[in-house]
């Protein structure tokens, strides 16, 4: 039996930039160092405000972002920082492509990979609106977020969420995480923080920008790639973020040459891996009826 | 802080240095409070609130005496609060002489010295209660058999302090006041601070609108205000706010000391320091008359408030040190401890290394090779014969010898041991936060290889020095020879680690929190200790974390997060004294003991049941069934001396000192001076700089000059979420290691342009002690100033890096210097002066 469908609601208006998420994520996870080497040798500084890792990787499934908005005079004066994530899309353009099965939806309604199922073809590198999967050269495989699968199994939130002190980020059925998510945005607008919006799903939020370069721009909650199961609460647009404005999934327009893809899934034999999935996911599923 | 309805940080970068703790302040800002923060720089911290005001860094008692002549020039004080719960209607003496009258000193200097005298700051009083014919006191060693102490005490009482409550006199303390801010206007802020007038009145609106009976508001500063050489006078003048507007004691009030780490609380407490001995209790001082412990107690014993408890406290710990050796024959031991003959704290003590004074050193929990003027202090070291350092790491204070550190080991003839250190979690124990909230931790995991506790280190030691002691009967070895030492665990409680050796802590916190040494049984208040033996207790402020509770020994330390008992949460650790989580909370009830709203309502007199109740089960910090309408006892010792509306039960008083006529040594009311080294003279007054600041003209020590142009920025030293202190414990940590890799320099576009730097350069920053180098972070979180119409640039820098570790990079303290302030000896790290270039420094 599904569960209910998981994910975070990131409210960046509570971030206090600390990075607990991005350590406890590399604890849990046990990721290393994304370049020791670089660090040792004085090549890691980005002096790109506090952001010295950069973007998501193989070793960082969680990147936190640096947005300072100051005018010359600082009469605006704004650092937005947000936590940023594989985003567990509904329409999810990585497990699409995947030739295998690596990428998988999982019954909490993340999105997984089979380590032992990657072929590393990284085709999901190239589908991921969001610049999420990341190839790992010492695996040969794809990186990313997992949602804490292996927490959700012993129905604990993930780790990222659980480290952070200023509850940016929420952990819970996406449901409520909406409602929750509705309520501060309405609490956010009364208090004059118009610019409150949702990135991920419409809630029905309308508001105005209300400092740096897009000030008095109108921003409403939008939905994406059918919607996020890590979605956002931001304060200015979302390209400001870093993120896109109108995602898309690459393989909408790349019909034909899916049948290219298959064909050479087929040249290469990955049939059998194909069987070994089937076999899987219906242990899986066995195994997710015994435990719910 | 969740109940605030409005938070000042200011000398404090609460959201990036109190990462957790931060989710209150986060969550007084949804319950509607408004956040502001006052610094330098604009920060994570600056980044969460609803107001940033930049400031000049060391002219905060400007910005704050600012605030207090806005609070008093527009009546804007809480008068019911102050006029009962302060001093302010105390008459002081007339021949009291303020610093407007002195060009910036007040009454009672002594040029030659660099001192004041403190006999024209006092309170007028009424007649003292006549005086008994005392016995004359026995000899040395034989001081106090017999003594009853009550009476010795009753016979030092002073006389009731003078009071005008219609505060017109000249000598009340708040004519005093309005007089010495009176020229602290918002335009003499704006011009020393650097602080546009707009926001800092917006400040002073916010403040004292949400401030009175329905709402209160707190100051949460951090080392941003004690690393100043007028350090204790800045937190002093939040005080006066905070008593002037009713923000003391009440829910969401106060001044919040976010500590520099998790353990520095506990490290007071539990004394760490030279001049204090476990519970605060001042150590014997040859230059004071402490010769005899009848010295020591009629000296330290204030007769008017609940220090007239000292006997008690004192002689339960001598029998805590000394056990079955302390007797009332010998006068509990007392002669056998070392006396102090000046400053020992750390500054002083490495100018004194310096001059090859000290041949070794016991190093643990500390890294003085990267601590201010970090050049100084690792030559200071290379004097030293020998070396122990215990830590999790070789920390750059263990390498100061090699040539990373600019050493030529060949030269450098000191011993080193390196002893590798148990990490928190390997060993149990306790931890006492910032709120006196004592927290204890079991042991999870074994330490790696030779790694062991510091518990294990100390213990270990100290039966190797009483052993070799052992048939010593020299007086100087006595203290050695008669310590209690006998630690040992229980096996069943170390059965399952690596070593059966390690001390239990469990019994070291007995011998602190005290027993009845007749039976052993813990004692479960400091009220039960006596001052003629029959008790011990290593401090009292710790007495009760253990308790007897139906013949079982419960810990009260532990947290039982299981157990929702609301927001006081009286039962999440033990907080002393007594469990109080809020201090002076009788303030938070009127004079007549109602509360003051309902909305802050929290202690309260119940008539009916003739008690002081708590709505969240919080300790009373006061006397329990003393009542509202008590009068004053001019004849009682201790808190008798008070009525039932005076709060403060540690002051003489038991008022809130807007004046304080005894306890700092540089004035009795916070006045500004210019840091140390500063690019402006003082606006305020001819003297630009604290009269009697700590500093050490030695080699290796140059200041740079005051005023002057070759180091015309101002520069100020902070920490990062990413690292902690000296990066000790972060840097070699690879997760952290890359969330900030290397040392930078903050500064705003504006001077990079002057100087042409582009972001990411590598540029080196100079003062007379040194350079350091660092890559530029260019940024407009940073501005330009106006100080008197001047251009003045600001620049900042982290200090946690070193020549060890994972991320390693320059020292920024190779550049700060040694002077302090003059009541605890805190260095100046957070204002001085530099120059910026650049290019590489080596």
């Amino acid at each position: 039996m599904a569960t209910a469908t998981k994910g975070m609601f990131v409210d960046t208006t509570l971030c206090t930039g600390c990075k607990a998420c991005q350590v406890a994520c590399k604890q849990w996870n046990e990721l290393p160092m994304d370049d020791e080497t670089a660090v040792r040798e004085h090549r890691a500084f980005t002096a790109n405000s506090y952001d010295n890792t950069g973007h998501l990787s193989a070793s960082n499934w969680r990147h936190v972002k640096f947005v300072e908005q100051f005018s010359e005079d600082r009469v605006d004066a704004r650092w937005l920082m947000m936590s940023d994530s594989c985003k567990h899309c509904e329409q999810a353009g990585c497990l699409e492509v995947c030739p295998t099965g690596a990428l998988y939806r999982t019954q909490h309604g993340s999105v997984d990979i089979h380590q032992d199922v990657c072929i590393g073809c990284r085709y999901c590198v190239g589908a991921c609106p969001f610049g999420v999967i990341d190839y790992n050269q010492r695996t040969g495989r794809v990186n990313k977020c997992i949602l804490c699968q292996d927490r959700l199994e012993d129905s604990q939130g993930t780790a990222c969420a659980k480290a952070c002190p200023t509850s940016s980020l929420t952990f819970g059925n996406v449901d409520d995480l909406k409602a929750m998510a509705a309520e501060r945005v309405r609490a956010l607008h009364a208090r004059g923080q118009t610019d409150a919006y949702i990135y991920g799903w419409d809630l029905g939020n309308r508001g105005t920008i209300t400092q740096g370069p897009n000030k008095g721009a109108a921003v409403a909650d939008m939905e994406v790639v059918g919607g996020l199961n890590v979605f956002y609460l931001l304060l200015d647009k979302p390209e400001v973020y870093s993120l896109p404005s109108s995602p898309q999934l690459p393989q909408r327009n790349m019909n034909p040459s899916a049948g290219v893809a298959l064909i050479s899934a087929a040249v290469l034999g990955v049939t059998g891996l194909a069987a070994f999935r089937r076999r899987r996911m219906e242990a899986v599923a066995a195994s997710s009826e015994v435990s719910s | 802080m969740q109940f605030s309805d409005w938070i000042v940080f200011m000398g404090s970068n609460m959201a990036e240095c109190h990462p957790v703790g931060f989710k209150w302040p986060m969550k007084a800002k949804a319950n509607g409070a408004t956040l502001i923060h006052v610094d330098p720089r604009f920060t994570r911290t600056s980044a969460m609130c609803d107001m940033y005001v930049p400031i000049r860094s060391g002219t905060d008692i400007v910005f704050l005496g600012g605030l207090v002549n806005y609070i008093l020039s527009e009546k804007k004080y809480f008068l019911e609060f102050m006029i009962n719960y302060t001093n302010a209607a105390t008459l002081i003496n007339a021949d009291f002489k303020d610093t407007e009258e002195g060009d910036g000193f007040f009454s009672g200097y002594d040029a030659k010295t660099r001192t004041y005298s403190n006999a024209t700051w006092q309170y007028q009083r009424g007649p003292a209660p006549a005086r008994v014919p005392e016995a004359p006191a026995g000899a040395q060693g034989q001081s106090v058999k017999g003594v009853n102490f009550a009476q010795l005490i009753a016979n030092r009482l002073p006389g009731v302090p003078k009071e005008d409550r219609s505060l017109q006199d000249p000598n009340t303390v708040f004519q005093i006041l309005k007089k010495h801010y009176a020229r602290y206007t918002p335009e003499m802020v704006e011009r020393i601070t650097g602080s546009p007038k707009e926001l800092f009145l917006k400040v002073a609106q916010v403040i004292t609108e949400n401030s009175g009976r329905d709402k209160t508001g707190v100051f949460t500063y951090a080392v941003g205000w004690t690393q100043h050489t007028t350090g204790v006078q800045l937190i002093r003048t939040a005080g006066l706010i905070q008593l002037l507007l009713g923000n003391v004691g009440r829910p969401g009030s106060g001044i919040k000391a976010l500590r520099g780490h998790a353990q520095v609380q506990g490290a007071t407490d539990i004394s760490t320091l030279y001049n204090a001995h476990p519970g605060y209790l001042n150590t014997p001082n040859a230059r004071r008359a402490h010769d005899t412990l009848r010295d020591y107690i009629l000296t330290e014993t204030q007769p008017t408030s609940f220090w007239s408890n000292t006997p008690a406290y004192v002689v339960s710990q001598l029998k805590a040190w000394f056990g079955e050796a302390a007797t009332a024959d010998n006068d509990y031991g007392y002669d056998w401890l070392p006396k102090i003959t000046g400053d020992h704290s750390h500054l002083p003590t490495f100018v004194e290394m310096s001059e090859g004074k000290i041949k070794g050193m016991i190093l643990t929990g500390q890294n003085p090779a990267t601590s201010i003027n970090s050049t100084f202090q690792r030559n200071a070291m290379r004097n030293l014969e020998w070396l122990v350092v215990l830590d999790l790491y070789e920390t750059e204070s263990a390498a100061f010898w090699k040539a990373v550190a600019g050493s030529d080991p060949a030269k450098v003839a000191t011993e080193v041991w390196f002893m590798p250190a148990a990490h928190i979690a390997e060993k149990d124990g306790t931890m006492t936060q910032t709120s006196r909230m004592i927290q204890w931790h079991d042991k999870a995991a074994d330490p790696p290889g030779q790694a062991r506790s510091d518990l294990y280190f100390w213990y270990a030691l100290g039966k190797k020095l009483k052993a070799r002691y052992a048939s010593s009967t020299a007086t100087k070895d006595l203290a050695i020879k008669h310590m209690t030492l006998d630690y040992d665990p229980d096996p069943a409680d170390v059965a399952e680690w690596k070593h059966k050796d390690e001390p239990s802590a469990l019994r070291i916190f007995k011998e602190i929190n005290g027993y009845e040494v007749a039976t052993g049984n813990v004692l479960n208040t400091f009220g039960a200790l006596t001052a003629d033996g029959k008790t011990a207790a290593g401090a009292w402020i710790y007495t009760g974390a253990l308790q007897l509770v139906d013949g079982k020994v419960v810990n009260r330390a532990r947290m039982t997060p299981g157990k929702n008992d609301g927001w006081v949460s009286p039962s999440w650790g033990w907080a002393w004294p007594g469990n109080r989580k809020q201090l002076y909370n009788r303030a938070s009830a009127d004079p007549d003991g109602n509360p003051w709203s309902e909305r802050k309502k929290y202690t309260y007199w119940d008539a009916t049941a003739k008690t002081w109740k708590n709505v969240g089960g919080d300790g009373i910090d006061f006397a329990p069934t003393k009542a509202p309408g008590a009068a004053a006892n001019p004849t009682g010792i201790g808190i008798a001396f008070h009525s039932g509306r005076d709060p403060f039960l540690l002051k003489t008083d038991g008022k809130g000192w807007l004046f304080a006529p005894i306890g700092t040594v540089d004035g009795p009311m916070p006045t500004h001076y210019e840091p140390w080294e500063s690019p402006v003279k003082n606006l305020l007054y001819k003297q630009d700089r604290n009269p009697v600041a700590k500093f050490w003209d030695v080699t290796g020590n140059k200041y740079n000059e005051f005023g002057g142009v070759q180091f015309p920025h101002v520069i100020t030293t902070y920490r990062l979420t990413e690292h902690h202190l000296s990066g000790a414990m972060t840097r070699w940590l690879p997760w952290l290691a890359e969330l900030m890799p290397d040392l930078f320099v903050e500064m705003p576009p504006e001077l990079a342009d002057e100087k042409g730097i582009a972001n990411g350069d590598f540029v080196t920053v100079t003062t007379e002690r040194g350079s350091t180098e660092a890559r530029a972070l260019v940024t407009r979180r940073l501005r330009p100033l106006t100080v008197d119409g001047k251009r003045v640039y600001q620049i900042g820098m982290p200090w946690h890096w070193g020549y060890m570790g994972i991320a390693t990079g320059d020292v920024a303290n190779n550049m700060t210097s040694l002077v302090a302030d003059p009541n605890v000896t805190i260095h100046e790290a957070k204002a001085f002066t530099a120059d910026i270039r650049k290019g590489r420094a080596r």
